[in-house]
């Protein structure tokens, strides 16, 4: 079953009588009620999508209140102009090995807090967990400073540092990132059915065998929900995309963002072209993985 | 927009582990070593230390140029400076109360509110879980692009609509507000996700036998529900506090910070990022932001810690 | 978005581009640019690396100078790369967008900067003198002809020495479109009283008198700066820039108080406004003047370029005059022990040249040469009234965010003057905060 709400609570009594429920008036008033809401909410993005069609001139002289003048000019210009091609390549050079990375890592250290009860296991998960929670702008001074002093070879970073290249976003994402999916995936291992790694154990199979061909295979649905989770969340990182990146010409969509509004300072058809542009990517994996990105989120309580 | 939020109402996992030693040959410890270690590492040397040297810069005074040794520690001066000669500091720190405030009261209760209407049978669950979550997915930064069309002076759609002049993004009256409604839109969201997500863990029988007893919806919430869901409560609480603390991206794309959008982040990241380079008090502006993340921070993790700890 | 510092910066992308009359905006432009100074600076990188010198001084002309520019858009880097070819050096050109380049020169000059650089005269370009990062070339002044006196002490650092080539100026002052104000008659105004007059008068008629931005916080400065200059003179402007004197004196408040008097005239809502929005209110014929850099021009289409006009900020003081203006300059650095000393120090002679000049005005017509034997004679209207208004100024101040320290300036001057901008009552309390925040800052 596709349903995308959360794992919803198994066809008792209850769900049965409120089948029968359905066309009470409260129910229809709830429906209605909803919808509205639902409509109300969405209606900045599809605003900003309707503009995103409309041809600046006409808007400017009929006013925005209007019908008309639609075109698909908007959209070539902002991919133009604001140079998408280049900036969704940073961005995915930026975002696919950091949620690689991040995933990797976040795995090594779930299992071996999951399976292995080390006396220094709650305080790893805490160091982990609370380094995901602090506020970005309280590292930036000393990051800025450390990534400038540590020198990377020219074919790992043109700028010769970590500062301004891909590799210094890369880490301070997985930096940030590893103690949510360390979490959630500890979370998870724990409750793998513990005689298996007790055969394999018997069996010689060493920790890698364990981790490899054991483990991982087994959190497949949570490392999905993780990995759709961890490419929204690196895909509009902006704050260290705006600070550690210095050349225009790194910079991945989200923070390029700010060189568009300059440039269509007045023109905001376009931007609504170029906003609706750069949220595509999410908005794809939102709505054909909806189910994996709520499992994500959730993947404490119920266990997938 | 990265944290934490898994929901752990009481996990149904049998404790099987308590107390067991796990023996581990020689390699396999290697192995085990390097998969604490490596990752540690990074974690501890790219936020941990900077956390810690951001602390120890505070009291200092520097330019960020040149080698360590052109570090002047002065003390507490520069704490003394934000507090009292700092004009920008109180409105910031009033505009990160207010973030605060508004995101409890609007979207955290709307976010609950949505969720306890959407835990029912209903046919078109998942379109309105797809509308009222798509604002989540969105960068705050495009989040401020898009409602400025909404918000412009000129050619924004509530002036057009209201047929008011006012500049809503550059009104210091007023663009906090505006502001605040574009970040609580996504935040109503996120809450209501998690609020769901826990409903649908909360025992059903609970809620039937209240209604057998005859309690109100409403009673039912209030006393039934509420208190099962007190460790989503909590991570809810936690969640809005550091969404209130981290908030950035949206007010540094308007105006950087600026007339009426202050906040301490933008207060740090102006006075460090760029040619103003005042590294000491910037520190120490961070140093604040720290300390009350650090104060929520703990207070989540005791919570979660216990019920990890079985 | 700070003001920009040559030619067509925010050119025709700001109108949108079924207006403009070019289709094409200045970032299509800068990221095209920005593309191939990806790849020239990754090149210049490479070849630093692997090429023929390493490391410190020496270097002989022969071989390649490295040029770190932040001419990012399609008509300034053109003429950058126009002069840099006549100066029959190699040259490896780095483009750094405009912004992004001053936001980071910190990390710059620190990192691995290019032997030449274009910067800022002032203090901007002392205070990293001073801190060591940028070359001596007093050696390259020695010769120098066409550089004025104040030119010269523009390049200056604080040891004596000289630390910059100036290679384009602009003035400040206070633009109008002269078909409108012949329709409707008016004069420029040679006092302040003149001044408040005529912006009444215009009110009357239906314009805004004075345009105003200040959302991004630094063209309040160049209103405070032509207040201050008319005031209190040269001598005290730079005083008070440099922190000698105290910003909660009466003569800084006297400014303050000269500035609330004006504010009625200027253009409303000035907080949520940029600069560029200003100037598109003159272009409209909706404002009267409005005071700034001539770059100003640059919103304007360019069969609208000819109508503009300017005259200098009005006399208060009669004592003072108004021998005193604000030009800034812009101009090339070297870096502190450069890879090719001897290549960056000919470029450097080179750029003080007239003919260097004269390369890079073809391309540009918004700001004018900072040698006094730069060719004049293609130079539109606005161009030889720029000439003639600079060459005759008795002092030249740079502007607020350059002649300062730049923490005091974003830090303390902008949230400042926006706040003035808010609330102009309350003068006491805000020169009295300015103060104490400078005696924190100008201390450390």
């Amino acid at each position: 079953m596709t349903s995308t709400t959360v794992t919803p609570r198994a066809a008792t009594g209850t769900a049965a009588r409120a089948r029968h429920r359905r066309l009470s008036p409260g129910r229809i008033l709830l429906n209605v009620f909803l919808t509205a809401t639902a409509l109300a909410w969405l209606f900045p993005v599809l605003w900003a999508v309707y503009n995103s069609f409309r041809d600046y001139d006409y808007t400017s002289e009929h006013g925005y209140v209007s019908l008309g003048g639609f075109t698909l000019q908007n959209y070539i210009h902002a991919w133009e102009q604001g140079e998408f091609t280049r900036h969704f390549l940073n961005s995915l050079y930026i975002t696919v090995p950091a949620v690689l990375i991040t995933l990797f890592i976040a795995s090594c250290v779930a299992f071996v807090v999951a399976r292995f009860s080390f006396r220094f296991n709650l305080v790893l998960l805490g160091v982990f967990t609370a380094a995901n929670l602090l506020p970005q702008q309280a590292l930036l001074i000393p990051l800025f400073r450390l990534y400038r002093e540590i020198p990377l070879p020219l074919w790992m970073s043109d700028s010769g540092q970590l500062l301004d290249s891909y590799w210094g976003l890369i880490l301070i994402n997985t930096a940030f990132q590893t103690g949510f999916c360390t979490f959630v995936l500890s979370n998870y291992m724990k409750a793998l059915p513990h005689e298996m790694f007790e055969a394999a154990r018997v069996d010689g199979a060493g920790v890698p065998t364990q981790f490899f061909r054991i483990t991982l295979p087994l959190c497949r649905p949570a490392l999905a929900a993780l990995a759709t989770l961890q490419v929204t969340w690196i895909y509009n990182e902006f704050y260290w995309a705006t600070v550690l990146m210095q050349s225009g010409d790194k910079f991945p969509i989200t923070s390029s963002l700010t060189n568009l509004r300059g440039q269509f300072f007045i023109d905001y058809n376009l931007l609504s072209a170029g906003s609706v542009v750069i949220a595509i990517p999410v908005l794809i994996i939102f709505f054909l993985l909806q189910k994996q990105f709520v499992a994500g989120l959730t993947l404490g309580s119920t266990k997938g | 927009m990265s944290d934490l939020p898994t929901v752990p109402v009481a996990s149904k996992a049998p404790t099987r582990r308590r107390g067991r030693r796990v023996q581990a040959t020689g390699t396999d410890r290697i192995f085990l070593a390097l998969m604490v270690i490596i990752p540690t590492a990074l974690v501890v040397g790219l936020v941990w230390l900077p956390a810690v040297a951001t602390v120890v810069l505070s009291f200092a005074s520097w330019t960020g140029v040149g080698s360590l040794d052109t570090i002047k520690w002065i003390g507490t001066q520069n704490y003394v400076d934000v507090f009292t000669i700092y004009p920008p500091f109180k409105p910031a720190l009033t505009h990160n109360v207010i973030w605060l405030v508004f995101l409890f009261v609007i979207p955290t209760c709307l976010g609950i509110f949505l969720a306890v209407l959407l835990d029912r049978e209903l046919r078109a669950t998942r379109f309105y879980q797809t509308a009222f979550f798509l604002p989540v997915v969105l960068s705050l930064a495009l989040i401020g692009f898009i409602w400025q069309l909404i918000y412009s002076r000129d050619q924004g759609l509530l002036n057009a609509v209201l047929n008011t002049q006012i500049d809503w993004y550059g009104d210091s009256r007023w663009n906090l507000w505006a502001v605040l409604i574009a970040a609580g839109w996504k935040h109503a969201g996120y809450i209501m996700l998690l609020y769901l997500a826990g409903l649908k863990g909360v025992d059903p029988s609970l809620r039937e036998a209240a209604a057998v007893d005859g309690a109100s919806p409403v009673r039912t919430f209030f006393s039934v529900v509420l208190p099962v869901m007190r460790p989503i409560n909590i991570i809810i609480i936690v969640v809005t506090v550091i969404e209130a603390l981290r908030a950035f991206d949206i007010v540094w794309v308007i105006n950087k910070g600026t007339n009426g959008l202050e906040l301490i982040s933008t207060l740090v990241t102006a006075n460090v990022v760029g040619e103003a380079s005042r590294i000491g008090f910037g520190s120490a502006l961070a140093t604040i932001m720290l300390v009350i993340s650090l104060v929520f921070i703990t207070i989540f993790l005791s919570t979660v810690m216990r019920g990890e700890r079985r | 978005m700070s003001r920009p510092r040559t030619e067509s910066e925010y050119l025709a992308s700001l109108l949108p581009p079924s207006v403009a009359a070019a289709g094409i905006s200045r970032r299509g432009f800068l990221k095209g640019t920005l593309g191939t100074g990806a790849a020239l600076s990754l090149s210049s990188l490479l070849a630093a690396c692997g090429g023929g010198d390493d490391g410190g001084g020496g270097g002989s002309a022969s071989q390649e100078v490295t040029f770190g520019s932040n001419q990012s858009d399609e008509v300034p880097k053109k003429a950058y790369a126009d002069m840099l070819a006549a100066s029959g050096l190699t040259v490896k050109v780095n483009t750094v967008e405009h912004e992004t380049f001053q936001e980071n020169i910190n990390n710059y000059l620190q990192g691995n900067p290019d032997d030449v650089f274009t910067w800022f005269a002032g203090y901007r370009m002392r205070f990293f003198a001073a801190q060591g990062l940028a070359g001596d070339i007093s050696d390259v002044w020695s010769g120098m002809s066409g550089m004025s006196e104040a030119m010269k002490a523009a390049s200056t650092g604080e040891d004596g020495k000289q630390y910059f080539v100036p290679l384009t100026t602009y003035p400040w002052g206070l633009f109008y479109r002269k078909s409108v104000w012949q329709e409707k008659g008016y004069q420029e105004p040679k006092t302040l009283d003149e001044l408040v007059a005529l912006a009444k008068q215009m009110q009357g008629d239906g314009l805004i008198p004075i345009a105003f931005a200040d959302k991004d916080g630094w063209p309040a400065m160049g209103t405070f700066d032509q207040l201050n200059l008319r005031i209190n003179g040269y001598q005290f402007h730079i005083d008070l820039m440099a922190g000698k004197q105290a910003w909660d004196s009466p003569q800084v408040k006297k400014v303050f108080d000269t500035w609330r008097e004006l504010l009625p005239y200027h253009q409303e809502d000035a907080l949520g406004r940029e600069w560029q929005g200003a100037a598109l209110a003159l272009q409209k014929k909706e404002a009267g003047m409005y005071l700034l850099g001539m770059f100003v021009g640059e919103q304007f289409p360019e069969k609208d370029r000819e109508d503009l006009d300017f005259f200098t900020f009005p006399e208060i003081d009669p004592a003072i005059g108004t021998g005193a203006i604000e030009a800034p300059i812009d101009g090339v650095m070297m870096r502190a022990d450069p890879k090719n000393e001897e290549g960056a120090k000919q470029l450097l002679k080179f750029t003080g040249t007239a003919e260097a000049e004269n390369v890079l005005l073809k391309a540009n017509n918004t700001v004018i040469g900072s040698s006094t034997e730069a060719d004049t004679s293609n130079y539109t209207t606005l161009q030889q009234k720029a000439v003639e208004f600079i060459g005759s100024a008795e002092s030249i101040a740079q502007f607020l965010d350059r002649d300062t320290r730049p923490d005091f300036a974003s830090t303390v001057m902008i949230p400042g003057l926006q706040t003035f901008i808010k609330n102009p009552n309350d003068v006491d309390g805000l020169t009295k905060s300015l103060e104490s925040q400078k005696k924190s800052i100008f201390t450390s």
